[in-house]
């Protein structure tokens, strides 16, 4: 920036920020150096004993994991035992993960899933069986709505960047959700997803008779999606207006220009409007990600991270460990992973989306 | 001809119209089940919500749930609560920012670029991730207060308001409009004597009206609908803050009539309130949105 002798002031620089910046590194940036402190103690809400240092003992019990291979069980001839339908039998993962000497660093260790390569049997195992679904329901979540809830945006505010009688009504309509909070927004959607709720009479009517309702949120393959469906639902409006206000920076007669041309919608769109949304879309993409990697108030409300953990996050991991359980060091370790995938995922798409 | 492409147009515009009301109707019709179930007795709530009735007022309508709603939770001292600290913390929240940002943007001095650093850096820290610590911390502040020398936060309204008041984000936005007032209107108020703090409040300020806008909007969305933060740090029904107090709704038999009546009383306020406003809202937003 200019450095101008008038602007010069040492006494005024600070006495301006530093309320702003005392209070912000009291409150966020401490808490996260906290957060970090804490990951490498026992540290509990409530507990008789006292705190100690335990190095990165709590990153090694939430991220260990490994595969184990299982040859078949054989019988006294040396032939596989089949079960009666043909498929081979296993010993059970236990006797590898249970006292077994033979196999200590499996000890502790829980099965995740499981697939076969001929005979033997691949068992992903993990220590942290729930944290890693976690962590795998939030990557699903962000890597579906970050690309659908952007690109849903962009066509609404496409749609609504037309000149039409009425449109600014339409538009603040598009915004409601945004308004409402995500709590109250969960709890109605309960009752759109429920057994009898209004979705599943929907798709009962519009084919005609076929569809045989089920519990949306109860089930546990359609529970992540309902609630990414209405985690798209709800904010999609809002990033629509981010991208509207990038709409209204293109220079009108660039479009002028291209229908002089005589470019078609898709050209004009391809070449005039894409190219000058670039910086609303990085913006757009960092802002959905992080939004997204911050999902908890519709688990929290809608599933509790159920059924069978197929809806619990990381952050509610964090929450549910840190608060529920009072398993302060357990709940701060998962944050610190969470700030570092933030951290890596925003450093990559800064580079991706890089001026060339 | 031009009977044809007449007709044209107005099929494409009617076209235009049943597409944007579609589309409106998917986004506002929970809200729409929301406001006609709270004058509905459970029964018939629950029967409905298998068909179109769902959004209609029919049947047994009254207005029992929110009387309901008013006897079973103090509602008036949740909207107090939250209106107190959602409005307490906008206006510091917006003072406090600015202020730094205008630091930040028009003055020079040592350490300005790590502070701001520092302050960007914040952006990507979810703040469910700091909840703990932060609750673990706020647990041990001391404070002076009428009561005199206190230890602890918790249970009251300074543990909702403080922590939320300086925020990347606010100061964010207000850096990226600030960068784009014409300096030789600082440097000039300068020369003629004026000082750092009139150039604030009668320079610089009165120019920022849509940023001013739009911190507002988002912080009060933010504040208003805050709920794990309350959640955990308050206990007492005397500071809690309407989302909060959602729980008294759901104890062993969910009374849904009342549950909806309740979130009606919570969300119209918010909903009429920017409606009122949503033009400027929305224009304040795309203004100040995207200046990285």
């Amino acid at each position: 920036m200019m450095a101008s002798k008038l602007t010069n002031s040492n006494r005024a620089g600070w006495a301006f920020a530093l309320p702003g910046f005392g209070l912000l590194t009291l409150f966020i940036v401490m808490p996260f150096f906290f957060a970090f402190f804490l990951s490498l103690t026992n540290q509990r809400l409530i507990s008789p004993n006292p705190t100690e240092f335990v190095g990165l003992d709590n990153y090694r019990n939430l991220l260990s994991i490994s595969v184990l291979t299982i040859e078949p069980e054989l019988d006294d001839a040396g032939e596989i035992i089949r079960d009666a339908d043909g498929m081979p039998e296993y010993p059970r993962v236990r006797t590898f993960t249970r006292n077994n000497p033979d196999f200590p660093e499996y000890a502790g260790m829980r099965e995740w899933f499981r697939w076969h390569s001929g005979d033997t049997a691949k068992v992903v195992v993990a220590t942290d069986v729930v944290f890693w679904k976690s962590l795998r329901n939030t990557l699903m979540f962000v890597l579906v709505v970050a690309p659908v809830q952007g690109g849903l945006a962009l066509g609404l505010a496409l749609l609504i960047n037309q000149r039409l009688r009425g449109i600014n009504m339409f538009r603040a309509i598009y915004f409601m959700p945004v308004v409402v909070s995500i709590v109250v927004v969960s709890l109605l959607w309960r009752f759109l997803y429920a057994e009898d709720g209004l979705l599943n009479s929907i798709l009962h009517a519009v084919s005609f008779g076929l569809f045989e309702g089920r519990d949306w949120l109860g089930n546990e393959d359609t529970a992540l999606g309902a609630i990414k469906a209405m985690s798209i639902w709800q904010a999609v409006g809002f990033h629509m207006v981010i991208w509207l206000s990038g709409l209204q920076t293109i220079s009108p007669t660039l479009y002028e220009a291209s229908s002089i041309e005589g470019a078609s919608k898709w050209q004009t769109f391809r070449y005039v409007t894409w190219p000058g949304l670039r910086n609303t879309a990085v913006l757009v993409l960092i802002v959905i990600t992080m939004q997204a990697f911050a999902l908890f108030a519709q688990i929290d409300v809608m599933t509790n991270g159920g059924p069978l953990d197929s809806t619990t996050t990381v952050v509610f991991q964090a929450v549910e460990r840190g608060y529920g359980k009072q398993d302060i060091s357990g709940g701060s370790t998962i944050s610190v992973i969470l700030f570092l995938i933030v951290l890596t995922i925003s450093l990559i798409q800064r580079y991706l989306t890089r001026e060339k | 001809m031009a009977a044809i492409s007449a007709d044209n147009h107005g099929l494409r515009l009617a076209t235009r119209y049943a597409v944007l009301t579609l589309i409106a109707i998917i986004f506002i019709f929970p809200l729409v089940f929301m406001v006609m179930s709270s004058f509905k007795p459970d029964l018939q709530l629950l029967r409905d919500t298998s068909s179109i009735r769902a959004f209609l007022p029919v049947g047994d309508i009254s207005t029992d749930n929110y009387a309901a709603a008013f006897q079973r939770a103090p509602v008036g001292l949740f909207v107090f609560n939250s209106v107190f600290v959602t409005g307490v913390t906008v206006l510091l929240s917006l003072l406090l920012c600015s202020m730094a940002a205008f630091s930040f943007v028009f003055l020079n001095w040592t350490g300005r670029n790590v502070l701001l650093s520092i302050i960007i850096a914040t952006l990507i820290v979810p703040f469910e991730t700091i909840a703990i610590p932060l609750l673990l911390l706020v647990s041990k502040l001391p404070w002076i207060g009428l009561e005199g020398f206190t230890v602890g936060w918790l249970n009251s309204y300074r543990v909702q308001i403080i922590p939320w008041i300086a925020d990347g984000l606010t100061i964010f936005l207000f850096v990226q409009f600030f960068k784009d007032l014409p300096r030789d209107l600082i440097e000039a108020s300068r020369v003629e004597g004026a000082s750092w703090w009139q150039i604030y409040t009668k320079v610089v300020m009165p120019l920022s009206g849509p940023v001013i806008a739009t911190a507002a909007i988002l912080k009060f969305l933010v504040m208003y609908n805050q709920y794990l933060w309350p959640l955990i740090v308050v206990q007492e029904e005397t500071y809690r803050p309407v989302m909060v107090g959602l729980q008294y709704f759901f104890q062993l038999n969910t009374a849904w009539g009342e549950v909806m009546a309740y979130l009606t009383i919570i969300t119209v306020p918010v909903l009429a309130f920017y409606l009122v406003l949503q033009r400027a809202f929305i224009a304040s937003i795309a203004s100040t949105g995207v200046k990285g």
